[in-house]
């Protein structure tokens, strides 16, 4: 078996990873980073939209500050962030976004002069300042008060992740691509590194390593219907929920987006309601104006999809060979404003579907969309739980998000987090050494390959491993979807926990052999259940709604009993995560009020005098 | 009216010593909308688990999904079974060393690729993170945006007949990445420092003009217009070499 020593080993190579990584590289320490494809087709390379960073160069943008960008992140989150944590964030961004143009981001930039812009469909005009030529501009974004969001064109996170990329080569970062992290290697205190799978030959290899960095993404792809990539499976999450100590923070915070076209849920942006789009029934009839009759469309995202799931739970879907969807109708906007305000909208449609969005009706779903929990960290970066382990990124639950994050902030919080948890990972390298008990290693990986070869023998049972994922999907989008209540998450917890035995009773088809891509995905998905349970469990015990999570029979935000963040771990052998909770934050610079959208009613903390 | 869809598909698995090189059929019946990251799905969940294929993003932004597709190599994740007869070819990607099946390992070529042409900004001016960002022409930062839009899928490569001949040729995807540093304003580096990176038969003059490159590229880059470019640019800088009172 391979073994490879480092200092730093970073488990996934996108935005989060690499910033992380390029700080350690330019400190001299040696820097390993995993991935389950090359690093520029990471998911940080999907974002379009932009990063918000309170830079105030553009007209709109005028007045900003981190102040203001730090009250849209806590109403944002629906008073379910650690502040912070925000602060540090909204400090750091503008930091963050000057460096990456000095690394090479080709950033839009202002442009002196006269231009107009569409809001809510109405056409407005606005002028740019003579002396802020040149700066890096931004667009607005839902939920923030300035325009804020600096872009490139729309591949925003393509150009930065090339960018990031392009300094890690520079900078010597060692990049291992296809391969894939099975387990973590720790004695109860300490992490010492990971086994890890190549996913070119299907051998196991070693990497020891002083600090592992956990920066896997998403874990959207529980879910049968999500905008994430197919990699963002959760495999950093559950390495670190398998030691048994690292909790996961906030797992039932789960983001829906109304418009993920069927059948393969890529996103169509917000913007086509932003300019008129409407949303039709099977009868195509406009639906929303009946629920929201002010603002109909425009509602937050979190309520136009709860109302479209409603409305299909109504019988009112468009059957079809991939399950119920709604219409988006962006016909009347003509095809002159398609071809150029819309105009990822336009090609998405003509390339994926095959259809005209001039002519054609677009089939879309709400579709899960972000991961706000993950490996529960201190604002350092470290992860609770072990030493040596730090996580950032969507993968991380650091939490500036709480419980429903803002558009834009969380393409800037790859880099930010990156930026800051990279200078605390070359602290801790400086600080701290470690050795390597060759036993514990050997235990490790030997623990891996045999489950391997239980899997290729047949040993456990037979069960279909896409059959036993598909049960998986169906509980999930039943019971831990847009709605939640007691009754369909008891029972959704319960159909995982019977899922969750059927993975230990997985047999393969094929021979296993090589690159298998049967095996990877029986390696997967005991732990991709488990995730799905930490979510299920954690929305079943959270009685009140906040951000994204709407139960039906708690509809208001409870202060005064969950202005806390769930903490799951899970120990070896049990059939349910554990459940712990601690405040949401230490540090109150805004107390909690309504957020401005959403509606609902409010249940205060009691006052602590 | 639903088709019935006939796939061959290239199978091998290096890593097997009982695989030989060959083709599989599988037959799957037609639906709406499909592409053939549905089909390739399909086929896999309902008919032969090992099959081994890459997609990612699926989304036609990250580039995991080139195959050879009944002859032409593109993006399986945005081609539609409706725009393709009733039998469907599926190949990997010539070029690149195979994993197995339709999946091949771009990663390590294209890594190899931004170390040749040292694709980073060179500079000698340190980040100040005190001072406002340097100011930047808006046009030129979208123009080079629209050489930075290359998702390294690989199909010019594999579509090139310079590269088949000779595996050290840089290809369109690397003459295009200089191309974008040429164009940055923020790097300093001289005609001299690219012409030594692609002043030969690995880099601009390999190219032997059959354009297949921008024919295939999913992304519609100006391929061809930027080997031009450097190839006008690098001839200039040679012959101001030529002259001796302008030599460095």
């Amino acid at each position: 078996m391979q073994t490879f020593q480092t200092d730093l080993l970073c488990i996934g190579a996108g935005l989060a990873g690499e910033r992380v990584a390029i700080e350690a590289a330019a400190a001299g320490f040696d820097v390993t980073c995993l991935s389950l494809v090359p690093a520029r087709r990471s998911h940080s390379s999907a974002a379009q939209g932009g990063m918000q960073a309170a830079l105030g160069n553009c007209a709109m943008g005028e007045g900003d500050s981190p102040d203001v960008h730090f009250e849209d992140t806590v109403k944002g989150s629906d008073w379910g962030c650690d502040q912070e944590v925000a602060r540090l964030f909204c400090d750091n961004a503008p930091i963050a976004m000057r460096q990456l143009a000095a690394w090479g981001v080709p950033w839009n930039r202002v442009v002196p002069g006269k231009s107009t812009y569409f809001k809510g469909g109405k056409l407005f005009e606005k002028e740019e300042k003579q002396e802020k030529e040149g700066l890096i501009t931004a667009r607005a974004f839902g939920g923030t008060a300035k325009w804020r969001t600096c872009y490139t064109s729309d591949g925003t996170g393509h150009t930065v992740l090339y960018t990031m990329d392009n300094r890690a080569v520079q900078l010597g970062v060692v990049v291992h691509d296809k391969v894939e992290a099975l387990s973590l290697i720790h004695d109860g205190e300490n992490c010492l590194g990971a086994v890890v799978r190549c996913l070119k030959t299907g051998e196991l290899r070693v990497y020891l390593a002083r600090v592992t960095l956990i920066a896997t993404g998403g874990f959207g792809r529980i879910y049968r219907e999500s905008t994430n990539a197919v990699i963002n499976d959760g495999g950093g999450l559950i390495i670190a929920l398998d030691t048994g100590v690292v909790p996961l923070g906030n797992m039932e915070a789960v983001q829906f987006h109304p418009t993920g076209i069927v059948p393969t849920d890529i996103l169509v942006t917000e913007g086509c309601r932003g300019d008129g789009g409407t949303l039709l029934d099977k009868n195509e009839h406009r639906f929303m104006p009946d629920y929201e009759p002010d603002k109909s469309e425009l509602a937050s995202r979190d309520v136009v999809s709860r109302w479209m799931t409603h409305h299909m739970r109504q019988g009112l879907g468009v059957p079809s060979p991939y399950g119920d969807h709604l219409w988006l109708d962006i016909r009347h906007l003509g095809c002159q404003h398609l071809a150029t305000k819309l105009r990822e909208v336009d090609e998405i449609c003509k390339n994926f579907l095959g259809i005209d969005p001039s002519k054609n009706l677009i089939p879309v779903r709400p579709t899960q969309h972000y991961s706000m929990g993950g490996v529960r960290t201190d604002k350092d970066g470290l992860a609770y739980g072990l030493k040596g382990l730090f996580s950032a990124g969507e993968a991380a639950c650091w939490d500036m998000h709480g419980f429903n994050r803002l558009g834009g902030n969380s393409l800037a919080e790859t880099v930010v987090a990156g930026m800051i948890v990279g200078a605390k990972v070359v602290d801790y390298l400086r600080d701290h050494q470690v050795s390597y008990p060759t036993g514990l290693i050997r235990d490790f990986a030997a623990n891996q390959q045999d489950r391997i070869k239980r899997l290729i023998s047949k040993a456990d049972g037979k069960e279909n491993v896409f059959t036993v994922r598909n049960a998986m999907y169906d509980a999930l989008m039943h019971g831990a979807g847009i709605f939640r209540n007691g009754k369909d998450l008891e029972a959704c917890v319960q159909t995982l926990q019977e899922v969750h035995e059927r993975t230990n009773k997985i047999g393969l088809r094929s021979n296993g052999r090589g690159a298998n891509p049967e095996l990877a995905l029986a390696l997967r998905l005991p732990g991709m259940v488990r995730l799905a349970l930490c979510v299920a469990q954690g929305a079943l015990q959270r009685t009140e709604s906040r951000g994204s999570h709407a139960r039906e029979d708690y509809p208001e935000r409870n202060d005064r009993d969950w202005l806390v963040r769930t903490l799951a771990t899970w120990q070896p052998g049990a059939p349910l995560p554990t459940l712990n909770y601690e405040p949401v934050s230490q540090v109150w610079s805004i107390p909690p009020g309504e957020r401005g959208y959403g509606g609902g009613k409010i249940i205060p903390a009691d006052p602590k005098e | 009216m639903a088709r019935n869809l006939t796939f061959s598909i290239f199978r091998y698995n290096p890593q097997d010593p009982v695989s030989v090189p060959h083709t599989d059929t599988f037959v799957l019946d037609e639906t709406n909308h499909m592409t053939l990251f549905i089909a390739l799905n399909r086929i896999r969940e309902e008919q032969d688990p090992g099959l081994q294929f890459d997609f990612c993003c699926r989304a036609g932004i990250c580039g995991a999904c080139a195959m050879v597709v009944n002859g032409r190599p593109g993006l399986a994740c945005h081609t539609k079974t409706k725009d393709l007869p009733d039998a469907i070819t599926l190949m990997p990607l010539p070029f690149f060393t195979l994993v197995g099946d339709l999946s091949v390992d771009t990663g390590t070529w294209f890594r190899n690729m931004a170390q040749r042409v040292r694709s980073w900004v060179h500079t000698d001016k340190e980040f100040d993170p005190k001072a406002l960002e340097e100011r930047m022409d808006n046009a030129v930062a979208e123009e080079i945006y629209e050489l930075e839009r290359c998702i390294e899928c690989g199909c010019c490569v594999a579509a090139c007949g310079t590269a088949i001949m000779r595996p050290d040729f840089l290809g369109a995807a690397g003459l295009n990445r200089l191309a974008r540093f040429v164009l940055d304003p923020r790097d300093k580096r001289t005609e001299q420092d690219y012409f030594d990176i692609v002043g030969n038969d690995q880099g601009i003059f390999g190219c032997m003009g059959l354009l297949a490159c921008e024919d295939v590229c999913p992304k519609h880059l100006p391929l061809q217009d930027q080997l031009g470019m450097l190839r006008w640019k690098m001839g200039w800088a040679g012959i101001m070499n030529l002259l001796p009172w302008k030599r460095k």
